[in-house]
């Protein structure tokens, strides 16, 4: 199929590449063969360590030192010279030829915005020096050339932007950033490694919106490598799935949504947490996990119908304000105070599980290590009720304090770095466990391979290190250690949102089972709509460090009041090709920009004029006080 | 901003000096006795005997009568107007005993740290880029060699080699006949023939830390991926090198220049003493053993205030360098 079209953009054949580890090579790149034809999207799919990433490296010619092309060819044919196509595997990978092609015919940007700019140089002259190094353009043009890219890219001051460092801007106007940079030289082809998964929802509808309007302006094709199939429903014209090195199915989009074949694919769909689940419908991770049964420390209450009414957790007017020392670092000790969580109250029910969504920033976080006692609330309380007794958490220190913590334990977002690469597994689960002297030794033991078998994993890689493990193995050590301690409430903070998509539906039934057995409580915080949509009970939705709705899950999903609980599930991209992401409807300044919201949610006037509005079943909405309530529902 | 900055930075170093004078002192005053008992004992040992008239004289006139807090505050007020006091030792004016050299102490630390970096900069860099090459593991052993040798024992190792197989007597600053005359451009040229071999000698135990110093910095650096983006836009690889790794790995070295100046102004007095350098180094040490006060305190003084100036230096040098330092505001929890 790919020989008949002699106009392919980019034709890879048979490629293979290894890399040397030691003495051994291993083959992570095997017989890969793929095309991409001119001005289309291509979308590259597949979990990490598939190879997805180091097929973009070969064609950009940046692999790694120790990586190898063993096989195969990568031809690109440039449409300015349609006659010559160039080899590029046969090149040298610093050679001229190879410097010529990156940046000036094939643009790229990656995952990190952050960490792709320099943070010392300013961004108008790493965006202008791709210019300079491909077109001999003088001075005074690359600037006006650098301003127009960054208007094109969305910048709506190009002219301050030009001078400001990487580290000023948003991590959507960063991305932004490295798309102007790329497409400076207008390349025929740009390659997208993962270009929207370290950013929220509604700004990665921002930046795919962009890339789709760029890429008619200047007439590119696009090679998108991504994990999210919701992404490439809405992007890819063709779709290629790879996994461990071998294409697994090939194809125009809709064959691969409508009629994919191969059970990779088939089985892929199925672990990706959707909102067309049925209530009690489960996730079928590729990998089933066999969790073995875990005993509560204690043995649960006879009777706990009396428990229920009252909620487990309550947090009643929370604030927490940071102090910032804003601007230059010559100007003095101004200041300026942040309220990263302001007037926040919400409740908690023994056994449920409270989903807690919004975009980076908001202060969802920080809700939740208020609650953790890990940083002190400036305002508010929090009440945890067990066995009846009242315990202000805010307000215990010493030794009660300790006593307390083992009812709250945490998981964390990054399963890399939240364990101690220098303890084997057993001592980072037994940790706590010594901490707060429970049982004796010979308790202990049994209680870890009890906790290890729990969350599926064999206990004799107990004497293991975290680095022997899998991301979501060791997301599942981490589940483990906060289990240790047969906590009430569990704080789930992006437990999943480092993992990859069959990954995750695994992580997740365990949390679902190990709460139905052990009667947990979660507090469940995610920027995944979806993810807490098949995690919890009720949700909060956070903006600018307030909850601005808070409503049973079905009752959000169906019928959102608020303008940014509708922005936010506006932008969820679904991976089903009839329901494309609306892309004309979206707001180039963000979505928690109060600004844009309807009269009745901006806080206007003097004073707080915003209360949480009742709207029956649980569902409250943070509007002005005097709103209408017809005009709310409408 | 910045002159507002620079300001308050300048009014800070005055408690700084204040605090460190004191300090300073107070330690000098610590031992028992003072430079006249201590003169009279070694007097008494060598079967003379001390001029008491001149001693009781110096006492009064340096007002050793007075308790010593007050002596502090005279001793900091004389060298806020720039007398420095009087060494008891050499019976002159430490202005007159330090002079010429404390400028050749400058001038020899100076150029020992351009000496390092001229150094240490390529080799570093050539072993980051060719890490676990022959190269990098031969650079790696030459450097651990010299953090291993201590500067003074290579000196006198070089001393006598020199000795032995060249004749050469390559101790001292300058030629014998320009010591003690004004400075002119004969002697300027002198020095300038003899300064290389202290400068070696004292550099190489720095030049090999800054050398892994270097490339530990700048491997931290090659891994980040704004290097494959600069990579990516199609930088040739050195340009790309020398533009974004290189310039992020010096933020560590201007942030070090505040420790580098004590660092080699002390390190430099032992092999000062064996090379017979008429730096300020020997005529410390002296100081310190004869408990000559004034001219120990002066020294400890300038050291104090080079090392509170190079902090500065470093701390601007680090705010033009990385706008982060310059235009970030830290948050408070």
């Amino acid at each position: 199929m790919a020989e008949a079209n002699v106009e392919n953009l980019l034709e890879i054949q048979d490629l293979s590449i290894s890399f040397r580890m030691l003495e051994a090579s291993n083959e992570v790149v095997k017989g890969v063969s793929l095309r991409i034809p001119p001005g289309k999207t291509v979308a590259l799919v597949g979990e990490s360590g598939s190879g997805k990433s180091v097929i973009s490296q070969a064609i950009m010619g940046l692999l790694p030192r120790n990586g190898a092309i063993t096989g195969g060819r990568i031809t690109f044919r440039d449409p300015r010279d349609p006659a010559l196509p160039i080899e590029i595997a046969s090149f040298d990978r610093n050679g001229p030829e190879m410097q010529k092609l990156r940046g000036g015919r094939i643009g790229m940007i990656f995952q990190e915005p952050m960490s792709s700019l320099s943070p010392v140089h300013r961004i108008g002259d790493q965006i202008g020096e791709a210019l300079q190094l491909h077109k001999p353009v003088p001075k005074a043009e690359v600037r006006q050339a650098v301003i127009g890219m960054l208007g094109k890219v969305g910048f709506r001051e190009p002219e301050r932007a030009i001078d400001q460092y990487s580290f000023e801007l948003s991590g959507g106007l960063r991305q932004r950033a490295m798309l102007a940079m790329a497409l400076i030289c207008r390349p025929a082809l740009l390659i997208a490694d993962e270009p929207t998964t370290a950013l929220d929802v509604t700004v990665q509808a921002q930046v795919l919106k962009l890339m789709k309007d760029l890429q008619q302006d200047l007439g590119m094709a696009i090679l998108m490598i991504t994990h999210d199939l919701g992404v490439v429903a809405n992007m890819a014209d063709e779709v290629v799935v790879i996994y461990h090195g071998e294409v697994m199915e090939s194809g125009p989009a809709s064959d691969i949504f409508r009629r994919p074949r191969h059970p990779y694919l088939k089985a892929l769909l199925k672990a990706l947490p959707h909102f067309d689940m049925k209530e009690g419908e489960r996730l079928v991770p590729l990998r089933a996990i066999k969790a073995g049964p875990i005993t509560p420390a204690e043995p649960k209450p006879a009777a706990p119908a009396h428990q229920s009414d009252a909620p487990l957790l309550d947090v009643r007017r929370l604030s927490k304000t940071y102090q910032l020392r804003f601007g230059s670092w010559f100007s003095g000790s101004g200041g300026r105070a942040l309220k990263a969580v302001d007037d926040v109250s919400f409740t908690i029910g023994r056994g449920e599980c409270l989903g807690l969504v919004g975009e980076s920033g908001c202060g969802k976080t920080t809700v939740s290590k208020v609650i953790m006692r890990a940083i002190t609330a400036t305002a508010g309380s929090v009440t945890f009720r067990k066995d009846g007794e009242e315990i202000d958490v805010l307000a215990l220190s010493g030794k009660a304090l300790r006593d307390f913590r083992p009812r709250m334990q945490m998981v964390f977002q990054d399963p890399a770095s939240s364990l101690s690469p220098r303890m084997t597994v057993r001592d980072i689960l037994r940790e706590p466990l010594d901490i707060h002297d429970v049982g004796t030794g010979a308790d202990r033991d049994r209680r870890l391979s009890e906790l290890m078998q729990a969350v599926g994993l064999d206990p004799r890689f107990m004497s293991r290190y975290p680095h022997s493990f899998s991301g979501g193995q060791r997301q599942r050590i981490g589940i483990a250690r906060a289990l240790a301690l047969s906590p009430d409430l569990l704080v789930c903070d992006e437990p999943v949102s480092a993992l990859d998509v069959s990954v995750q539906a695994q992580v997740l039934n365990l949390l679902k089972d190990l709460a139905r057995e052990l009667g947990l409580t979660y507090l469940f915080i995610s920027h995944n709509l979806a993810v807490v949509n098949y995690m919890a009970d009720r949700i909060a939705v956070m903006a600018n460090g307030r909850i601005v709705e808070i409503a049973p899950r079905h009752l959000l999903f169906t019928r959102p009041v608020h303008a940014y609980t509708k922005a936010l599930l506006k932008a969820v991209p679904y991976a089903d090709l009839d329901r494309p992401l609306d892309f004309d409807s979206l707001s180039l300044k963000g979505a928690s920009d109060m600004s844009q919201w309807p009269k009745a949610f901006q806080a206007h006037g003097a004073g707080d004029a915003l209360q949480a509005i009742d709207l029956g079943q649980g569902h409250q909405v943070l509007a002005h006080r005097d709103a209408d309530m017809k005009e709310l529902m409408a | 901003m910045l002159f507002s900055y620079i300001a308050r930075r300048i009014l800070l170093m005055i408690p700084t000096l204040l605090i460190t004078s004191a300090l300073i002192f107070t330690v000098m005053e610590l031992p028992p006795g003072d430079f006249f008992e201590t003169y009279q004992a070694e007097m008494q040992a060598q079967g003379e005997r001390a001029d008491m008239s001149r001693v009781e004289f110096l006492k009064k006139e340096y007002h050793f009568d007075k308790p010593p807090w007050q002596r502090y505050f005279y001793w900091l007020w004389d060298f806020v107007r720039g007398d420095f006091g009087y060494s008891f030792e050499y019976q002159l004016p430490v202005r007159d005993v330090i002079g010429d050299r404390l400028l050749l102490t400058v001038v020899l630390s100076f150029l020992t740290i351009i000496f390092t970096w001229a150094i240490a900069f390529p080799i570093g860099i050539y072993s980051a880029t060719h890490q676990y090459s022959w190269g990098d593991y031969g650079l790696t052993l030459f450097g651990l060699l010299g953090i291993a040798i201590p500067h003074f024992l290579l000196a006198l190792i070089v001393m006598y080699f020199a000795n032995i197989w060249f004749g050469l007597s390559i101790g001292g600053l300058m030629a014998p006949e320009y010591l003690n005359q004004p400075m002119s451009w004969e002697k300027m040229g002198s020095i300038l023939k003899h300064i290389w071999l202290p400068v070696v000698l004292i550099g190489v135990t720095g030049t090999a830390g800054m050398i892994r110093a270097v490339r530990a910095n700048l491997l931290d650096e090659l891994e980040k991926q704004y290097v494959t983006t600069a990579r990516a836009k199609g930088m040739p690889p050195g340009r790309a090198l020398m533009k974004y790794p290189f310039r992020m790995s010096l933020n560590f070295f201007v942030s070090d220049i505040g420790s580098i100046l004590p660092a080699v102004i002390s390190g430099a007095e032992i092999v000062a003493i064996v090379l017979s350098l008429p730096t300020t180094g020997p005529l410390l040490i002296r100081a310190l053993q004869a408990q000559d006060m004034y001219l120990a305190g002066s020294f400890l003084m300038f050291l104090a205030i080079l090392t509170v100036i190079g902090v500065l230096i470093s701390d601007l040098a680090l705010a033009i360098l990385d706008p982060r330092v310059r235009l970030q505001g830290g948050a408070s929890k």
